[in-house]
């Protein structure tokens, strides 16, 4: 028993808490440009630093630097600021109709923009998501009906999941988004299965799955990790550190420890490592993914390195576990702020297209939003009969459903 | 005819599926080229190719999260859980997903795949390889739950659940793949080529699900059954010579309650055989069932004869097990009462 160490529990904990002023400055950031873009058939073990490090493309100017710029034209550019902007009102819209009484609950994906949209443009049409539950951006990139989103979020007369489902868990498989479960972590597996089909039948279309940094510590990330890398799915998993998992920092997941892109090295995954607020990053990291699963290479894991500038959900209030100016130290800046200065910078853009298209959105938004709310809003019951609650349970209604219902009396 | 065993017949089934239908594939933990530890599974990879049928990580979440994901691609993967004790794991990806994709998508997405899982004691396999948790399924809306006890059934019944486009569990007694063991645990077993049911088409015929059989006739008491303890219970009416009425419900959900309460409207009497635990286990059900149907009829208290509430001991398998002397006991209580 000489000369032993006393054990001691360690608990993560964040840098800052309410009241800190927040400082970020020792925080290990690549310079723009700085990383190396390898060949999309480079061994994950040839690539490991690409694990640590943060690819970025945006420099604080706005100038896009380097071998991963993926030098998209100005058109698409717009497109992309667009997608971000019309996504940012239609957060904000809703968020404001949950305060209004008008649906139950409602999460917005502010800050972190860049993600599901630059990924929807560098996916294909015809590739299938897997996402969690703040990827709006996707169906809104893909040019989902915004009317239809609300029309789930208020589980109106039109909603086209039939009121089933907590607000913003919605499904269209038309448009390659899959039925959001609410359970953390469960399509991250599914998507490496339905890559595994899409190659068993020699399609060329592709998945691709999101998580968070705190649902990394579920099985299903271990799933999806080793199924991915035995049967080289053609899948994209990505993991959004937006660094907060409702109340624990990312340290609870292990963040501190390594990086989450570092958990694909074991499998033998390639990891990239991406600044989440930088469009052209992530459009760039998402390219190269896409290019190695399509060429029959396998899977890739990306980390996404952003930050979740507003509440976990409606639900909550962030003010009562960090400091509410985190957001605004942020170093990595804001993703709509960061393209728009990039166009800016190429002349392709200017502040009063930008104040233009903050309104066309906001418009698009309200008009939308006024067509939804014209199908009913929650507690409304506008629904088309609480008898539709037994459908879709099997494809054919068993004799015990049938009973139920009867007895129900609808 | 050939004369095969469950094993055999499981095997048929999938074979002739793989051949019709391109979309249908089978993994699992040494499913491929071993052809898994209880052979269901034997030579379909040299037939049909490595991609056809394959083997699985240990990791029943991931093998049941990928079937999901296949699924919802359009193919109907047949994948295998190696004992149903193993299946927790996958648990979440079962209930909370497989279950409930069709009807949180309202439609949008389905989920056409069968799991396998050879289930059930009597082997000595202790308490991680001897456990019935067929309730456990049951009692999650949108999973049908199937489990044969003889060759002909479980051929038929695989094809059905292959065919099914609502996720199937398909629970496989691993005592009576090679004969209709009835309790007896210190006589031989006599193998399935020795009885009718062995008889089993080669190609393609379906046993739909949700349809009871009656195996016996009789007109003292129902004996409702399913597994292993169809045999049982057989063996239980032989020896008591109480003249019951055995059925095999083959499927617990969807269930066929129609066959059920017209047997027991019949014969006044009930008694329920299982061999998982019995709080909460499915006889519950069916005794919920029955008595709603069957009130005025019954002469009797319905009687249930199940496993124990205990783990599954290893040493104490035949204490555990509802062997053919509980359930005649069972039979007499019902009589008398």
């Amino acid at each position: 028993m000489r000369n032993r160490t006393k054990l001691s529990l360690r608990v993560p904990e964040p840098k800052h808490r309410p009241g800190d002023k927040p400082d970020f400055s020792a925080m290990a950031i690549s310079e723009p440009g700085e990383v190396r873009r390898p060949e999309i058939d480079a061994h994950a073990r040839d690539i490991s630093d690409l694990a640590f490090s943060l690819i970025r493309v945006l420099d604080k100017t706005g100038k896009a630097l380097g071998p991963w710029n993926p030098k998209l034209d100005a058109e698409t550019l717009r497109r992309g600021l667009k997608a971000m902007l019309l996504t940012r009102a239609f957060d904000e819209r809703m968020f404001r109709a949950q305060r209004q009484g008008k649906t139950s609950f409602y999460m917005k994906s502010t800050g972190e923009e860049a993600v599901p949209v630059a990924q929807a443009f560098a996916l294909d049409r015809g590739d299938m998501c897997f996402p969690s539950y703040r990827q709006q951006g996707l169906l809104i990139a893909r040019g989902y009906p915004l009317v239809e989103m609300m029309n789930q979020i208020y589980s109106n007369e039109r909603d086209p999941i039939k009121g089933r489902q907590l607000p913003i868990m919605y499904s269209s498989k038309a448009h390659g988004f899959f039925t959001i479960s609410g359970n953390l972590g469960t399509q991250f597996p599914q998507a490496v299965g339905w890559a595994m089909a899409s190659a068993y039948k020699g399609d060329d279309r592709i998945a691709a799955s999101w998580i968070g940094d705190g649902t990394t510590a579920e099985g299903d990330f271990h799933y999806a990790c080793t199924f991915a890398a035995v049967y080289r799915a053609p899948v994209i998993l990505n993991v959004v550190n937006n660094q907060w998992a409702i109340s624990s920092f990312a340290g609870i997941a292990g963040g501190d420890e390594s990086t989450f892109a570092s958990r694909g090295i074991g499998y033998g995954l390639p990891a990239l490592r991406v600044d989440g607020n930088d469009f052209l990053a992530v459009y760039a990291a998402t390219q190269w993914a896409v290019e190695r699963a399509r060429g029959n290479l396998g899977a890739t894991l990306i980390e996404h390195f952003t930050y979740r500038a507003e509440g976990h959900s409606t639900s909550d209030d962030p003010s009562r576990y960090r400091p509410s100016d985190e957001a605004k130290a942020w170093p990595l800046g804001d993703p709509v702020e960061r393209l728009k200065q990039h166009l800016i910078g190429l002349s392709e853009w200017s502040e009063e297209q930008h104040a233009a298209a903050g309104k066309e959105a906001l418009d698009q938004v309200n008009a939308a939003n006024k067509e939804a709310m014209s199908s009913g809003t929650l507690g409304e019951n506008r629904l088309p009969g609480a008898a539709t609650m037994f459908e879709d349970v099997y494809k054919d209604m068993p004799e015990h459903l049938i009973r139920q219902r009867q007895q129900m009396g609808v | 005819m050939p004369a095969m065993n469950m094993i055999q017949a499981l095997n048929s089934a999938l074979d002739v599926m793989m051949t019709r239908d391109p979309n249908v594939l089978s993994f699992g933990e040494d499913a491929g080229y071993f052809g898994g530890v209880f052979r269901v599974t034997d030579g379909l990879q040299k037939k049909h190719g490595l991609t056809r049928c394959f083997d699985a990580p240990i990791s029943e979440g991931g093998i049941v999260a990928t079937a999901i994901g296949m699924g919802t691609y359009g193919l109907r993967p047949v994948i295998e859980i190696q004992f149903a004790d193993y299946i927790y794991p996958g648990f979440d990806q079962i209930v909370s997903e497989a279950a409930r994709i069709r009807y949180r998508s309202a439609g949008d997405f389905s989920v056409p795949i069968t799991i396998r899982t050879p289930y059930g004691g009597g082997i000595f396999g202790g308490q991680t390889h001897s456990q019935s948790p067929e309730a456990l399924f049951a009692h999650v809306a949108g999973l049908k739950t199937v489990i044969p006890a003889t060759p002909y059934d479980a051929k038929g019944l695989l094809i059905s659940a292959i065919e099914d486009d609502d996720p199937v569990i398909f629970l496989e007694p691993k005592r009576i793949y090679n004969g209709p063991f009835d309790g007896h645990h210190d006589r031989p077993v006599q193998p399935w080529a020795k009885f009718a049911q062995s008889e089993v088409p080669e190609g393609h015929y379906t046993v739909p699900l949700g349809k009871a059989a009656v195996v016996r006739e009789g007109k003292d008491l129902t004996v409702i059954a399913y597994g292993t303890m169809v045999h049982v219970a057989k063996a239980a009416a032989e020896d008591s010579g109480i003249d019951a009425e055995v059925i095999d419900i083959r499927s617990i959900v969807p269930l066929d309650i129609a066959t059920i309460a017209g047997s027991v409207k019949k014969t006044g009497r009930c008694v329920i055989v299982h061999e998982a635990t019995r709080t909460s286990g499915f006889g519950a059900e069916i005794a919920a069932q029955v008595q709603e149907h069957c009130f005025y009829h019954l002469e009797a208290p319905i009687e249930r004869v199940t496993g124990w509430d205990t783990p599954y001991p290893h040493a104490f398998e035949w204490h555990y097990f509802p062997g053919p002397a509980r359930v005649a006991e069972g039979m007499r209580r019902a009589m008398e009462g």
